[in-house]
């Protein structure tokens, strides 16, 4: 009780100060922003020319600016890093800002889509998709992981807020937890069915955001762009709710509509990237956290610094994938589960988060 | 005056920390001792040495002429009773089997419910009042009901000794009253008690034999008629007071001075 | 047994002027040796496991590539003269493996029983602590990187990495108190990085390997016979009767270390036992079949539901739970063509779902 009392001051410092009681605050808020962005610019570059084959930022640049066909160098950079790079650049993006959502709505620091059985549930329909009807191509995933991130997110909710305590984290990620194993058990069962089903699961199972055409940012892109303005929308109103829902309700927030759009929200962004790069772990649960070193507890802020970070930190989880073996590369859902599992332990080691 | 429960030179510690060093106390036979003492005194530690909860570093406990702690854990529970400060009930167990419970130390195997342990849990929740309880669940019970199924617990086990941790603490000035009236009553059956009070004039009250401790150490012991002086509440709790006479018991009533009537 | 029938008998009029009232109806043994109370109750359930686990099984010896209908499987399992060639196949092939079942279902639910009881917590058990990611790891590893591919070294590989991993979540999730949230996040944590190594494993090699270690990583007791049986019934019949104190002990240990020694237990050696036991019971499963998951954890969470017991420890009601329900996913998994543990985990999963919305739904 006493923690959430702590976090409830701390928030409504946040926002006294963001209202403009320190304008030097938010100065530095902006600087920190415009530094994220550079950062983000430079992992893109990164990501462009660092590979199997080294490419320099000179001839990136020019592949980028003035593109002839004819160099293979620049057919390398348009055709397989740049759509690599866009796809890390909004998956990172939705990944991130879902976590900061999620962690946001459910006051749970520990929350992400992982652990609360939505991208369990987001593989479940895919893996039925591939399966069962055949289908083959991301973009025909799409619609089936959007159900089952959908699906999921309201499940686990509904199951986690019976009762009269509402959603604490402990019930949500109990809940996330046992739909997340049994939708997973589903998945294997029908996977270990069908010899062509479980090689293209097992390849899609481990997150990747390489071998990705441009077609495929066409429909992703768009989709996530919606999913990532409606949770910016939100971000107001989820300070509010930080507070409680009797105080948020009383603030003139009406609890109702946020809910569903978060929901939206997540499921838009979780489905997305769980269908264009499969289920990759850990970044949603990690970058808000670090975001909010900096930023503090204002969620218009954390949303806003996870858009960033999140790409930042998946291109150059996905460039050292490219680099780490000496032949071949790392998928870039390894290097994060490798990432976050010590990052994931460490934060509830820390007493502060385990007393949520 | 026989002690079959006594403390021989122990001492008592947590890790490096020693609490108690070199105490020795009696146990009279047949009393009902009560331990007072300012918080962080070593009264609870003191019992925790006698409830084998906590091996004395040095020194001995004995029970009966033999070393409490070499005696078999089943052996000593059969002599030598405790109700715990903080117990927990399991989810969904009813009173009878709560009070059950207290039985472990003498069934085996193969004899896991007799006539004696019937006979024991029925006798033990008509002594607390707790026979009507019998198949309710602990966890819909008062906090009063609670305790005084906890109490019967310990009274199945049938102990000759039985020591009380703080057993009215929690509790409203009826329900603790009630207690101490019970415990009173297993006392002129027979039961050795020791108990760690916070409450001086219950302690004074109910007591034959009343222990002050500070400091890890015996400051004064024997009848609270003697032990209970304003100058023995000041040595021991630093707090200025007055000691009249109980009207209703005859026993010292300690009214605290506070700053104003100084 | 004889005993036993004569003393029941004499019981039934007993239970009336009982003094105690428990609130549940009992049977009274009182001999000269033996006197105990045996609670209807459990006595009905336990009888009515028993026949769900033999109907279940027979059924289950009825599903396979050789088609063997339910009167001949009973006949090659009760008449030595039928049809030599379905005696093979019930008895030899499809025995072992309902034989296994019931095995790893009570070993299992005993080894689920002994850690809730001990840590006071439903989710005190094997699976939430990630010992079938890191049995399903050290089988991958043995298998693929390792390639050595015989029975003992799949097991040494399920029970070296299960127990590894186990401990690391204990002691990651151990900084002076046990929270169970800090247990369950340590617990994914360790989970989802194990899992993306297996992952990678698994991507990297051929699609026959790959399958082969992730039919056997997910719990399949399909290609178990009599060879294999033998020693885990000996190991588990060891064990068993080691364990059978706890039964005694750690419903009082439940009432915490204080009550426990004032009634005459030693806290910390029967902490120590039933943990060497619960690890020893999963351990001999996980060797022997590779990971099933969510038994441990349902089946005494129902057994103590059935029985309205106080305690997930309940040597006989648990174990036949468990037999019962993996004799069932047994025969599911024969049924749908998958490892049984696929079906464990399913059906655990949305059980611990429904548990969960049942407490909730109750109280906080």
């Amino acid at each position: 009780m006493t923690t959430e009392v702590s976090v409830d001051t701390s928030q409504m410092d946040a926002g006294r100060h963001a209202d403009g009681d320190a304008p030097r605050r938010i100065r530095m808020r902006v600087a920190g922003l415009v530094i994220a962005a550079v950062l983000l610019v430079l992992a893109a570059i990164a990501s462009l020319a660092i590979g199997n084959r080294a490419i320099d930022p000179v001839t990136v640049l020019t592949a980028l600016a003035a593109y002839d066909d004819s160099n293979p160098l620049h057919l390398m950079v348009q055709q397989l890093r740049l759509p690599r790079t866009l796809l890390g650049i909004v998956v990172g993006a939705a990944l991130a800002v879902c976590g900061a959502l999620i962690q946001a709505f459910t006051r749970n620091p520990l929350a992400d889509p992982g652990i609360l059985g939505v991208n369990a549930g987001a593989s479940f329909t895919v893996t039925f998709a591939v399966a069962v009807l055949g289908l083959n191509t991301p973009g025909a995933y799409v619609p089936f992981a959007l159900l089952g991130a959908f699906v999921l997110t309201l499940l686990v909710y509904a199951l986690g807020s019976l009762g009269t305590s509402g959603a604490t984290p402990m019930k949500l990620t109990l809940a996330g937890v046992a739909l997340g194993a049994a939708f997973t058990g589903f998945t294997t069962a029908i996977v270990l069915q069908n010899r062509s089903t479980f090689d293209v699961m097992r390849f899609w199972g481990v997150g990747s955001i390489g071998g990705r055409s441009l077609d495929q940012l066409t429909w992703a892109a768009p989709l996530i762009v919606v999913g990532l303005l409606i949770g910016l929308l939100c971000a107001r109103s989820l300070n509010a709710l930080a507070l409680g829902d009797d105080l948020a309700h009383s603030l003139g927030v009406r609890v109702g509509v946020v809910r569903i759009l978060v929901i939206v929200s997540v499921t838009l962004l979780a489905g997305t990237s769980v269908a264009a790069a499969g289920p990759i772990a850990f970044v949603g649960i990690m970058i808000p956290h670090v975001v909010r070193w900096f930023t503090g507890p204002d969620q218009r802020w954390v949303l806003a610094y996870s858009i960033l970070v999140g790409p930042t930190f998946l291109l150059l989880a996905d460039v050292l994938g490219r680099i780490a073996l000496p032949n071949g590369e790392l998928r870039v859902g390894i290097i994060t589960g490798l990432l976050g599992a010590p990052v994931l332990v460490a934060l509830v080691r820390r007493k502060k988060v385990s007393g949520l | 005056m026989t002690a079959s429960l006594n403390a021989r030179d122990i001492t008592l510690a947590y890790g490096d920390t020693r609490i108690i060093s070199n105490l020795s106390l009696a146990v009279p036979d047949k009393s009902f001792t009560i331990i007072i003492g300012p918080n962080a005194c070593g009264k609870s530690t003191l019992l925790r040495g006698f409830a084998r909860l906590l091996r004395p570093s040095t020194g001995t406990v004995l029970l009966d002429g033999a070393d409490l702690h070499s005696l078999k854990p089943k052996e000593a529970a059969r002599k030598l009773g405790l109700l715990p400060q903080s117990s927990i009930a399991p989810d969904g167990i009813t009173v009878a089997d709560l009070v059950g419970r207290g039985r472990f130390p003498h069934q085996n195997a193969l004899r896991t419910w007799s006539r004696d342990d019937e006979r024991a849990v029925a006798e033990a929740m008509d002594a607390t009042g707790t026979t009507e309880l019998s198949s309710r669940l602990v966890d819909e019970l008062s906090g009063g009901q609670r305790q005084r199924v906890w109490v019967a617990m310990a009274l199945a086990q049938r102990t000759g000794h039985l020591l009380l941790d703080e057993p009215t603490t929690f509790l409203d000035i009826a329900h603790q009253i009630d207690l101490m009236e019970l415990f009173a009553d297993l006392h002129r059956e027979g039961t050795t008690l020791v108990a760690v009070l916070h409450d001086l004039n219950h302690a004074a009250r109910y007591a034959t034999h009343l222990v002050a401790m500070r400091d890890g150490a015996i400051v004064a012991q024997g009848d609270p008629r003697d032990v209970i002086t304003e100058q023995l509440v000041e040595a021991v709790y630093d707090l200025p007071c007055r000691v009249i006479t109980d009207p209703v018991s005859g026993t010292p009533l300690v009214l605290p001075l506070g700053r104003r009537a100084k | 047994m004889s005993i036993d029938e004569r003393s029941v008998e004499s019981t039934v009029e007993s239970t009336v002027e009982s003094t105690v009232d428990f609130g549940r109806r009992h049977w009274r043994i009182d001999t000269a040796r033996v006197s105990t109370l045996i609670p209807v109750r459990s006595v009905l359930v336990c009888a009515a496991l028993v026949v769900v686990i033999i109907v279940a099984g027979l059924a289950s010896m009825t599903i396979g590539a050789y088609d063997v209908n339910f009167a001949a499987v009973l006949g090659a399992v009760f008449d030595p003269s039928s049809d030599p060639d379905v005696r093979q196949v019930v008895l030899e092939w499809r025995l072992p493996r309902v034989l296994f079942a019931v095995l790893c279902g009570a070993a299992l639910a005993l080894a689920g029983g002994i850690f809730q009881s001990l840590t006071r917590n439903p989710l005190g058990s094997p699976d939430i602590i990630g010992f079938g990611v890191g049995a399903q790891f050290g089988v991958t590893l043995m298998m693929i990187v390792f390639e050595l591919n015989t029975y003992m070294f799949k097991a040494i590989g399920a029970l070296v990495g299960g127990l590894f991993t186990a401990l690391l979540v204990y002691a990651l999730a151990n900084s002076k108190t046990m929270s169970s949230f800090r247990l369950i996040i340590v617990g994914i944590g360790v989970s989802a990085g194990l899992g993306s190594l297996t992952s990678w494993i698994l991507i990297s090699v051929s699609l026959e390997k790959a399958m082969m270690a992730a039919t056997w990583g997910a719990g399949s007791i399909a290609s178990l016979g009599f060879d294999q049986l033998l020693p885990a019934a000996i190991v588990f019949a060891v064990v068993l009767v080691g364990s059978l104190p706890l039964n005694r002990t750690l419903p009082v240990l439940e009432m915490g270390d204080d009550a426990a020694t004032a009634l005459g237990i030693s806290p910390g050696r029967t902490r120590l036992a039933a943990m060497v036991f619960g690890v020893a019971l999963v351990a001999l499963v996980t060797a022997a079949a590779g990971p099933i998951s969510f038994i441990a954890l349902a089946a005494p969470q129902i057994s103590q539901r059935l029985t309205r017991s106080n305690t997930p420890m309940g040597t006989a009601p648990v174990m036949l739970t468990g037999a019962a329900l993996v004799v069932v996913s047994d025969a599911v998994a024969q049924l749908v063509g998958v490892p049984v543990g696929v079906v464990t985990v399913s059906v655990g999963g949305l059980y611990l779902a429904w548990l969960l919305a049942a407490q909730y739904a109750r109280r906080a």
